[in-house]
């Protein structure tokens, strides 16, 4: 060819960061997190007050922990709706455990033993198996709840060890529980895996296009099973946060958790056809759902009321971002 | 049992080798059944389409040519109602009409084949067929007696003996094109579009493709025939259309015009049009494949291949091409055989054991397998080769996007910026992301699966001029490709598959067009 066309230098980013910072969907989900915060100070006078505002954080900070995990679960394309049944069987180990006179760090390593073992059985059938992963832990949630049903019956478990209670009701540094420390450590790994690490990058691919993944050298099952892992041992910390605050186990426990930490991993942006997302969503979504459920609380709004409103909460935010886009693109008349 | 002619409406019930005798008086001054005038079309930041005019006349082939992003595709929708012009006016026998839907545009007697037609695997052929506009009983159900009677009546006058009852998953990809096309026939058209409709036929198919159309002229029908390849323009076409960045820059009868004249309307300039493959002394073996066998895709295939080599791969499509490229990247296992590579015995058991030995395949579905549309360039880039740009696990931006850069400017990558998604690129831009992927992991071997389907002109010649390079570079090259123009002008050596089995090795002194194509369909 006669006429070398001439080098155009091809910028590495558009615009700035602030730019796209602002047009987040996590923006928007911070705007929403300050209007509930400032709706609740005006709502109620007991609101603003830092040991109130420590105990609010207790509404989210277990089911949050499993939510980084299933985030990343979620971005990959699969789910786990097992995840509350995991922290109820995690939960009647540890409560047999204790039964039996096995001090605090036993049943930590049990409560978070038997998160793995889940975690491992629903990664070996989805990732090894290569079955759907929706069916596959919704069978394994019946199953593992069953259990801890069969063992424990209409009985409760109680008598944990004192020195177990530090993990759901100790305080790390004034107002700052254990709890709400543990969930701030965890959303920076988390965060630092998923954003900055080529684990999350193959998370991102495996999510957007399986196949082209799969094309490019990525081992799929491995990074599947890795995930399925990872929620189970989260399950399992959550088990012990959980267990210890309420000092009891019963079958029941943390019933209906698997939908809530959904909710919370698609308001935190989350798509849930996967490929797209980010645990700074999550984050702000976990903030939002601890404030209204909190809020609601203190003004006497009965639980099933609160379900209503995060319900609603959960549609409307995912409905304005695609009702804005079909006005901006009707055709210019 | 009725015969389809009784459904068949004049024409449809004439024997097909009177049919295809038929040829239509030239008419001394011919109308138009369609003509679009001034026709304007913007987008945000673009204009689309700029004062555009363009007629169609009955029982005449209109070639619509033009590079991606000439306007081909946004006239298309503007004539099948999808997008309302900005300005201008369009005319069904010289009277003024608007297609405000879809609907208008077929009421008008205007149907579409697009590239890729949605069809329904699991819906039967007649119900694909007549999908939406059933025809009705008086109770207002459908009447399926009439459905698959009009569809096997409508298939009977492609000349295709398909059983409208058979679900859509049993057929092969040439008969599913048949389908398209019945489909969109089957809504009574005056005025066919076809949005290149051969990008998935190989030749034999093309063949069967423009008996049909002959068949369509004869009927009377307007024909829009949109098309990156030149002889088959030439082969089928009576008048031509030149769009070039939005506006028509040249239309009028093919007949005595030269195609030099038409890539230069088409680009704007004139490009040398011969494939840029220089002879360059081969190497030693680097890979050999003995008697690779698959449970059902291919059986006893054996080549060698040396280092600087393009190995052409060629054969109809399902003849088991993509499979063996496929099952040498480690996506599906072979059942037999063995593969060295530099002498030495490999197995490779998946993509990663594959790209560890130097093997990367750029697939023919660059959308679906070649690259993560909805990631920027830099990460797809950079996607097989992370283990290079991290640090312990961690990513480093900064080597992604020096990574990125490198092979960016070598392909003279056009895009706004590389953190763009892939998806917002054009065909060819894609290709060069997906292949500047490939040549990031620093491989021995590339296999290329219909490197160029798909891609505009000026970026087939390009991506051929780098095929050529990489060769000469000491890559070696295995490349599957329906085009024989690309095939013999590209390739060393190539090896003809025919169901699975190999149909010979030719030499590049050997090789012409008819050789290759009697080894491939079985024709001695």
């Amino acid at each position: 060819m006669s006429a070398i066309p001439e080098k155009r230098l091809i910028p590495d980013r558009l615009g700035t960061s602030a730019t796209r910072l602002f047009g987040s969907w996590e923006a928007l989900l911070f705007a929403v997190a300050v209007l509930i915060f400032i709706a609740n100070s005006l709502a109620s006078p007991y609101f603003l007050n830092a040991w109130n505002l420590s105990d609010a954080t207790f509404n989210f900070t277990e089911k949050a922990m499993v939510a980084f995990a299933m985030a990343l679960l979620i971005i990959s394309g699969e789910i786990d709706l097992s995840v509350a049944a995991i922290i109820a069987l995690a939960s009647t180990a540890m409560g047999a455990a204790a039964q039996a006179g096995i001090g605090t760090p036993g049943l930590v390593a049990i409560g978070i033993g038997v998160g793995v073992g889940c975690g491992v059985v629903n990664g070996i059938l989805v990732a090894g198996l290569r079955l759907p992963s929706i069916v596959v832990t919704i069978g394994t949630m019946s199953l593992f709840r069953g259990i801890a049903y069969i063992v424990l019956g209409d009985k409760a478990y109680g008598g944990y060890p004192a020195s177990f209670a530090y993990f759901g009701q100790g305080y790390v540094f004034w107002v700052f529980s254990f709890e709400f420390v543990l969930f701030a450590v965890l959303a920076i790994v988390f965060a630092v895996l998923l954003h900055a690490t080529n684990f999350g990058r193959r998370v991102y691919a495996i999510g957007n296009n399986e196949f082209a993944a799969r094309f490019s050298g990525i081992r799929v099952e491995r990074i599947k099973f890795t995930l399925f892992l990872l929620t189970g041992l989260m399950s399992g910390i959550a088990a012990v946060c959980l267990t210890s605050r309420l000092g009891s186990t019963r079958p029941s426990i943390a019933q209906g958790w698997e939908l809530e930490i959904v909710t919370m991993v698609v308001l935190g942006g989350v798509s849930i056809l996967g490929g797209a997302g980010t645990i700074g969503g999550v984050v702000i979504a976990a903030f939002v759902m601890g404030l209204v459920t909190f809020g609601l609380g203190l003004l006497n709004v009965p639980g099933i009321v609160m379900s209503i409103f995060i319900g609603l909460l959960l549609i409307v935010t995912i409905t304005l971002p695609v009702i804005i886009r079909q006005f901006r693109h009707r055709k210019p008349a | 049992m009725t015969s389809p002619a009784d459904f068949l409406p004049g024409i449809f019930s004439l024997p097909v080798y009177l049919m295809n005798q038929i040829t239509l008086p030239e008419p001394m001054s011919e109308t138009p059944l369609l003509e679009m005038r001034g026709i304007s079309k913007s987008f945000p930041g673009v204009k689309a389409l700029n004062d555009v005019n363009i007629a169609l006349f009955p029982g005449r082939v209109t070639a619509l040519i033009g590079e991606n992003g000439a306007g081909k595709s946004t006239l298309v929708k503007i004539l099948t109602g999808i997008y309302e012009s900005d300005e201008g006016e369009v005319q069904v026998d010289g009277k003024p009409v608007v297609f405000a839907n879809a609907q208008d545009a077929i009421d008008f007697g205007v149907t579409a084949i697009h590239q890729e037609t949605v069809l329904f695997d699991e819906l039967s052929v007649a119900e694909n067929i007549f999908l939406g506009h059933a025809p009705k009983t008086r109770l207002g159900m459908v009447d399926w007696k009439a459905v698959n009677a009009r569809a096997l009546a409508l298939l009977h006058s492609l000349e295709s003996n398909i059983d409208p009852r058979v679900r859509l998953k049993d057929l092969s990809i040439a008969q599913r094109h048949l389908v398209a096309i019945a489909r969109a026939l089957s809504v009574d058209a005056r005025i066919v579009i076809m949005d290149e409709p051969t990008a998935a036929l190989s030749r034999k198919e093309v063949d069967d493709l423009f008996q049909i159309v002959k068949r369509l002229k004869a009927q009377g029908k307007a024909i829009l025939f949109i098309s990156h390849k030149f002889d088959e323009v030439y082969e089928i076409a009576d008048h031509y259309a030149v769009f070039r960045d939005g506006k028509a820059v040249g239309s009028g009868a093919l007949a005595g015009v030269g195609q030099d004249e038409i890539v230069k309307l088409m680009v704007g300039r004139s490009i040398e049009h011969a494939f840029p493959k220089v002879d360059i002394p081969l190497g030693e073996t680097v890979l050999s494949v003995e008697n690779y066998t698959h449970p059902t895709e291919f059986r006893d295939i054996s080549f060698a291949l040396r280092k600087g080599e393009i190995f052409g791969i060629y054969g109809l499509v399902g003849a088991g091409r993509s499979e063996i490229c496929q099952s040498l990247f480690g996506v599906t296992k072979p059942s037999g055989g063995t593969l060295q590579l530099d002498g030495n015995e490999i197995v490779i058991g998946s993509p990663s054991d594959a790209i560890k030995a130097g093997i990367v395949y750029v697939p023919e579905e660059r959308g679906r397998h070649g690259a993560v549309l909805q990631l920027p360039i830099y990460q797809n880039i950079s996607l097989p080769s992370l283990t290079r740009t991290s640090r312990s696990g961690f990513l480093r931006a900064a080597e992604e996007f020096a990574l990125a850069r490198k092979y960016a400017e070598r392909f003279d990558l056009r895009a706004a910026a590389l953190s763009v998604p892939v998806g917002t690129l054009s065909g060819g831009n894609q290709q060069k992301v997906v292949i500047g992927k490939w040549l990031a992991t620093q491989p021995k071997i590339l296999i290329l699966d219909e490197p160029t389907k798909g891609i505009d002109i000026g970026s087939k010649a390009a991506v051929h001029a780098f095929i050529s390079e990489l060769a000469g570079e000491g890559l070696s090259i295995i490349m599957v490709s329906s085009e024989l123009p690309e095939v013999l002008g590209m390739s060393d050596r190539v090896l003809v598959m025919r169901e699975g089995l190999s149909a010979g090795i030719f030499e590049r002194s050997h090789l012409n067009a008819e050789i290759l194509v009697r080894a491939a369909t079985g024709n001695a």
